[in-house]
């Protein structure tokens, strides 16, 4: 069942991606293009997606279970560090550099952009650097050395 | 600034909006999860017993997104204007990016900020500025 709702879920994402226009890198660097022919739409989709998810998010904060019975995986994290920032540094040079986030690479790749491919497995590769960093750091300076 | 009056879509943006609202709603109720996407496929990197099963439906339901949409109707306008090298470097720093800081533009910016987190906050406002800053640079200081 999870599954399931899982796939609609991220059908219902790519679908509002498209209709939004997002999936489109050039309207996407339109809205990050301040000091040119400024195009706010993605103002207009943040906001409708965070006026149903304030809604959804008060009502999942209260419940210990999901509606499908499953334990909650809400995050809890509250400090602000190096690593959010830097990260999000990154990510941002990033974005703006393609105009691509993670959601519309995948919605590119699906209709078969060949660029979106290629972005895929680039950003998969620096996921992979980054669980390789972290699995050093894990297991300490020691088994580095060795 | 001007507006881009020719380009400037508000009620479909609004309507998508809406949709990836609806998804992310979802997803938090039945799954009891985040719908972030660079979190969804990082998972994917490091293996966990029974934790395979739903990232690759929801990425699958992404990659199907499109075939569902041409159902329906002709996908609409998609242009991408970075060539491949250029490609290759921002999906590597959207990939390390997004993992070191622990989430994009769906964990933080949209379900973040719906769960009003101090820590989404500070990393929308960090990520969308280094974008605005980006553009700036590659577009008015170079000229591209």
């Amino acid at each position: 069942m999870n599954i399931l709702f899982s796939f609609i879920a991220g059908l219902v994402f790519g679908i509002g991606l498209l209709v939004a226009g997002m999936a489109n890198p050039a309207k996407v660097l339109g809205f990050l293009d301040l000091a040119g022919n400024w195009d706010p739409s993605l103002a207009f989709v943040m906001g409708g997606a965070i006026a149903v998810g304030t809604i959804a998010f008060a009502f999942a904060r209260r419940r210990a279970r999901s509606l499908l019975g499953l334990p909650m995986h809400l995050p809890g994290a509250r400090h602000i560090d190096r690593r959010l920032v830097g990260g999000n540094l990154l990510f941002g040079i990033g974005w703006g550099l393609a105009g691509i986030c993670p959601g519309p690479a995948l919605v590119l790749l699906g209709a078969g952009y060949a660029k979106g491919l290629v972005f895929v497995l680039a950003m998969l590769a620096g996921m992979a650097v980054f669980e390789l960093l972290q699995r050093r750091a894990v297991a300490g300076p020691a088994a580095a050395a060795g | 600034m001007s507006i881009d009056t020719l380009h400037f879509t508000p009620l479909a943006a609004l309507a998508g909006g809406l949709l990836i609202g609806v998804a992310a709603a979802m997803f938090a109720l039945l799954n009891g999860r985040i719908a972030g996407i660079s979190g969804i496929v990082g998972g994917l990197l490091r293996p966990q017993a029974g934790d395979r099963g739903w990232r690759m439906a929801f990425v699958a339901g992404l990659l199907g997104a499109p075939l569902l949409y041409r159902l329906f109707a002709s996908l609409p306008d998609i242009r991408v204007d970075a060539g491949w090298p250029l490609l290759v470097a921002a999906g590597l720093l959207v990939g390390v990016g997004t993992r070191y800081g622990s989430g994009c533009t769906s964990g933080h910016g949209v379900c973040g900020l719906s769960r009003l987190s101090p820590r989404s906050l500070v990393a929308t406002l960090v990520f969308m500025g280094a974008g605005f800053a980006t553009v700036f640079i590659v577009r008015h200081l170079f000229g591209a």
